[in-house]
């Protein structure tokens, strides 16, 4: 089946099997592996990515289902070598041990602070329950959100 | 985790979805459940006819003094609803406690419905707010009360063919308390309890009361022994633990690896107690 998408901005037209899951098109057709796949079932959350602005798990969608939407990845995240807030505080404050959930941490905390620009503790914790780290890493993960968020306006 | 290969369709009318279903295509709206399901190969359905696409379904609005959600309004559209916080809270409160935020943007409330989940948490609230249900046939449409829409585990009064369209709900004044109060499986984030009340006091008692209850059994249900007890007392802690007590009173309750059905009866009790007296508490 024919779709149309567009990923970090660049257009793709490929023929897909309906089946095709969208983290297998994201991956294996358009070459992005920043987007891991992690549990395959839907709760660890390492391979969420924007699709029409909303933080999705592309392990739970078919590739179909994404004819028209725009995504967004972790590589679309920084312009010009120029890192995205987010990234810049996972960096700062060490919100990664082994970085495998991390893109998905990234994505899931960006929708955090669109939705809400100053989240209070308990509501960054909320919000990153759909993200697993098996590091153990959630207190420098929450400790970036919030750098991140304070540093949003600046 | 691959599904086996299937047909895909995504209709831009509700008429053309209809007519693809009545020869035995299958619907998908969301995908939280069916698309893990058949990676798992619990299920293979051969044609999916996608529903998402159809802007028909997808609306949240006010009409004839009730509220009417379109079958593919997301749980994220329904918890960010100023239109429901405002006049049914209950709803959104449910929706904000379902899954986690991307499960959220992704599944929708007619495919949470129709999927019927035992320990999905719509149905608490839903049979605590006497929802109706309009089911969509090629040649048919019909309403049904959510009391009599949910059978048993999995199962719905949908026939082959049918979707379920659309839910409407009454619109709850600021005389109505409302709480949902879920004892949640943090692997899953589905309830192992889920209890939602609607309460209204007059003159110092129980005016009203509807308490529905998810988890527990085959299928969500509304408490009325533990409604008819409470109604015509005080509010009293003592009487918000005599109705809570009797929650699960007749109830086959489910027993997994997650909670033994003695241990599901006594969280029922507690998230009950619990969700009457934070209904209370929030009556302006």
């Amino acid at each position: 089946m024919n779709i149309n998408l567009k990923v970090n901005g660049k257009s793709y037209s490929p023929d897909v099997e309906p089946r095709l899951l969208l983290i297998h098109f994201l991956r294996d057709v358009a070459g992005l592996t920043g987007t891991h796949m992690g549990c395959e079932t839907s709760l660890c959350g390492a391979c969420t990515v924007e699709l029409n602005g909303k933080a999705i798990k592309s392990c739970t969608m078919f590739a179909v289902q994404a004819n028209g939407a725009e995504i967004v990845t972790v590589e679309g995240l920084a312009t010009n070598g120029k890192l995205d807030p987010v990234q810049e505080a996972f960096w700062n404050e060490h919100g990664l041990q082994c970085g495998f959930c991390t893109p998905g941490m990234i994505m899931a905390s960006k929708q955090i602070i669109e939705r809400n620009p100053s989240p209070t503790e308990e509501e960054i914790r909320h919000g990153l329950e759909g993200n697993v780290c098996r590091c153990t890493g959630y207190q420098h993960i929450v400790n970036a959100v919030k750098a991140a968020a304070a540093g949003a306006g600046k | 985790m691959i599904a086996q290969k299937f047909e895909y369709t995504a209709p831009k009318s509700l008429d053309e979805a209809l007519h693809l279903l009545a020869s035995g295509a299958k619907p998908l709206a969301g995908g939280m459940s069916l698309i893990p399901m058949m990676k798992l190969r619990l299920a293979s359905p051969e044609h999916l006819v996608d529903l998402r696409t159809i802007q028909d379904l997808n609306f949240i609005r006010e009409a004839g003094g009730q509220l009417h959600i379109g079958a593919t309004a997301s749980h994220y559209e329904i918890e960010s609803s100023a239109l429901l916080r405002q006049k049914c809270p209950l709803l959104t409160e449910t929706a904000a406690a379902i899954g986690d935020v991307q499960v959220r943007n992704m599944g929708t409330i007619g495919g949470s419905v129709a999927h019927a989940d035992p320990a999905a948490d719509y149905p608490a609230a839903l049979q605590a707010l006497e929802a109706k249900f309009v089911l969509k046939g090629a040649k048919s449409e019909r309403t049904v009360s959510a009391a009599d829409f949910f059978v048993d585990a999995f199962a719905t009064a949908l026939e082959p063919g049918e979707i379920l369209s659309e839910v409407i709900v009454p619109i709850d004044d600021a005389r109505t308390g409302t709480s949902y109060q879920k004892m949640v499986q943090p692997a899953s984030g589905f309830a192992i309890v889920g209890l939602a009340a609607r309460v209204r006091v007059n003159a110092g008692k129980v005016s009203f009361v509807r308490i529905g209850v998810t988890g527990l059994s085959n299928h969500a249900y509304r408490a009325s022994g533990a409604e008819k007890t409470f109604e015509g007392k005080t509010s009293s802690p003592a009487n918000i633990q005599a109705a809570a007590a009797l929650v699960a009173q007749g109830v086959d309750a489910n027993s997994d690896l997650h909670a033994s059905a003695d241990f599901r009866r006594h969280l029922a009790v507690v998230h009950a107690a619990r969700a009457l007296k934070t209904a209370l508490s929030r009556i302006a």
